[in-house]
């Protein structure tokens, strides 16, 4: 078992719902980025999601836009998160650590070297917000050699045959349900339908679930959990973190 | 249909877009099958557009280089003045077809946001565009034209605030709201299936010119010639004489202040291979893979990317892409506007320069057919601005 598997086997044992922690790196700055990783870490995530910024967010709504920005102007790139990703593992050797950027951010750096690079810092897992099924084979060719997995992204347009296909050869993964049609931070679907429709999913794929975009609180997200395992935080996160 | 140009092009999106990519695709080759949509197409074309737009012979400039023929495909001819409306038109009729009342699109000089805009008002749909702030400010009579023909026009303040930013936010826009809006992208970039769509909808450009050169000088034209930003107006000329191997296709991209000082949009020329908005394809970005802001004096051009199948030509050799930079398309521009008493874009005066360069160094037999993409109307602020500032820099 991995690390992704062994925390959801854990967070199932004590009965919750896994909280899935997203920061965008560099924002406000390096060192307080990783701050912010650690005060999380102590206030009950159980795994991080480390963004890496990207000049063209299209996912992503105006307050991780603003967090990629003043990133950016940092000059933060893939290679300085990675710096920073041993002594993190060392503090926390039982944190899945999640990649999390866009496709040109890796493509760039040279997929194999990537690959390698981030299995040996003590990364866990890779989510790439625009690679979808089609296309996500040229990374996991060189992620599964590094023994490095992969997060795919399911939404609320994709249909039930997809939600199958994309969890699958991913057993050692989790699937991320985004919630809404839009950008992240936006919600529009009221909670009972959400719950209900991550009850359908879950229902499809053998890999834990964890729902995604809008959500607020860890006490909001385990109430949209009730029927999945896990929860995603990040644009509220952002946010707070921005502001300090 | 294929969906990959070699390594090129593909589908980089949002997982939330894949469906209605897939929905798109599927009433895209059902449309292609259907007579009847290509029968009002064409209708439309001919009797809205104005379609088939000549071949003009560029018989002074010719003469005064003294070398190759240059023929000019005068797209700036069309409805609403350039080449754009072509795809429009295809567009809005795949998006009626599909049952979207709403129509969004990116622009940068805003020669695409007024073909969006027309169409929109033509088939009675909600139309929004999303345009760069700066390019708002550059191109304020198109922005105006937009709102006259019943569009809401969006500025963009984020990142350079041109093309790139203005297409972001419509795919933003497009990934809430894709149940009841139809994404009219304007070039051949984006995800699969736009860059076949859009050749597809503007090779009307290159089917006619082929025609007409052999009918008017019995034979097919040694080069042909068209600027690439996206690469639209290129794809829908090259795709007429795509299997034409004697026939040497030409795109020329912006060179802006030229290669070296890095201000440019020469995507093929100054790139690496990335992915952006969609594609894999050429890119301009820093080592780390961050896109970079591009300049060229015409907005148009004014793009980090180009459209997959470019890549595709340029790397197999089928294509062979130039630079021409700011000084020698104005040059070409003053050049056509006392020759041929023709203004042309800013666009479309970085191949008419191409066309300057090579016409002396052939024949007088040769032919080099060039497609004249659009009108300078929209540009007469940019070229007082630019002569403006070359004067005072030369001070």
């Amino acid at each position: 078992m991995n690390r992704i598997q062994q925390t959801f086997e854990r967070c199932r044992r004590e009965g919750k719902a896994a909280y899935v922690a997203y920061l965008t790196m560099g924002a406000p700055t390096l060192a307080k980025s990783l701050a912010a990783a650690e005060t999380l870490i102590g206030e009950g995530a159980d795994i991080l999601e480390l963004g890496v910024p990207f000049s063209d967010p299209v996912a992503d709504g105006a307050v991780i836009r603003r967090a990629a920005d003043a990133a950016l102007k940092n000059g933060v790139t893939l290679a300085d998160v990675l710096a920073e990703i041993p002594a993190l593992r060392r503090r926390h050797p039982d944190t899945p650590l999640v990649i999390f950027t866009y496709y040109n951010v890796i493509f760039s750096y040279g997929l194999k070297r990537f690959a390698d690079e981030a299995a040996a810092c003590g990364v866990d897992a890779v989510l790439v917000v625009d690679l979808p099924l089609e296309e996500r084979r040229e990374l996991l060719d060189v992620l599964r050699p590094a023994g490095l997995t992969l997060v795919p992204l399911v939404a609320p347009t994709t249909g039930p045959e997809r939600i199958r296909a994309s969890a699958k050869g991913l057993e050692d993964s989790f699937l991320y349900a985004v919630t809404v049609k839009g950008t992240t931070g936006q919600r529009d679907a009221m909670p009972s339908e959400l719950v209900a429709r991550l009850g359908a999913i879950k229902a499809l794929v053998d890999i834990p679930v964890v729902a995604g975009f809008g959500i607020r609180t860890p006490e909001e997200g385990a109430a949209v959990a009730a029927q999945c395992d896990g929860f995603v935080i990040g644009s509220a996160l952002v946010e707070r973190f921005m502001r300090q | 249909m294929k969906t990959h140009y070699g390594i090129y092009g593909g589908q980089y999106v949002a997982e939330t877009l894949m469906t209605p990519l897939h929905e798109l695709e599927r009433a895209y080759a059902d449309a292609k099958r259907d007579p009847a949509f290509a029968a009002e197409f064409k209708d439309i074309l001919r009797h809205y557009v104005g379609r088939e737009t000549p071949i003009t012979f560029a018989r002074r400039l010719s003469e005064h280089l003294g070398g190759a023929r240059i023929l000019l495909k005068r797209e700036d001819l069309n409805h609403t003045g350039a080449h754009k409306v072509n795809n429009t038109v295809g567009q809005a009729l795949l998006a009626r077809r599909m049952g979207k009342r709403r129509l969004i699109a990116e622009t940068g000089a805003g020669m695409h946001g007024v073909a969006t805009a027309t169409v929109a008002a033509l088939f009675g749909l909600e139309c929004e565009i999303y345009m760069g702030a700066l390019d708002v400010e550059r191109q304020a009579p198109n922005v105006e034209r937009m709102k006259m023909l019943g569009a809401k026009v969006h500025a963009v303040e984020e990142g350079s605030a041109t093309l790139k930013d203005a297409m972001n936010e419509a795919i933003r826009d497009w990934t809430a709201n894709c149940d009841d809006t139809f994404y009219v992208i304007g070039t051949v970039a984006g995800p699969h299936p736009y860059p076949a769509m859009v050749r597809d909808f503007q090779s009307v450009i290159g089917r006619e010119a082929r025609r007409q050169c052999l009918r008017e000088y019995g034979r097919l034209p040694d080069q042909a010639i068209a600027c690439v930003g996206g690469g639209s107006n290129a794809m829908g000329l090259f795709a007429g004489f795509m299997r034409d191997m004697s026939v040497r296709l030409v795109g020329v991209e912006a060179g802006g202040r030229g290669l070296a000082t890095g201000e440019h949009a020469a995507s093929i020329n100054g790139g690496r291979v990335g992915v952006l908005h969609g594609a894999k394809t050429y890119l301009l970005q820093t080592p780390s893979g961050q896109v970079i802001d591009t300049y060229s004096v015409s907005a148009g051009l004014d793009y980090p990317g180009v459209g997959p199948e470019h890549a595709y030509l340029a790397d197999t050799k089928r294509a062979e892409y130039t630079v021409v930079d700011d000084a020698e398309a104005i040059a070409a521009f003053d050049a056509l506007c006392r020759y041929e008493g023709i203004i042309p874009a800013l666009e479309s005066s970085h191949a008419v320069a191409e066309a300057i360069r090579r016409a002396p160094l052939l024949p007088q037999d040769a032919i080099l057919l060039v497609n004249l993409s659009g009108r300078g109307d929209k540009d007469m602020h940019s070229v007082m601005e630019y002569r403006r500032r070359t004067a005072a820099e030369a001070k």
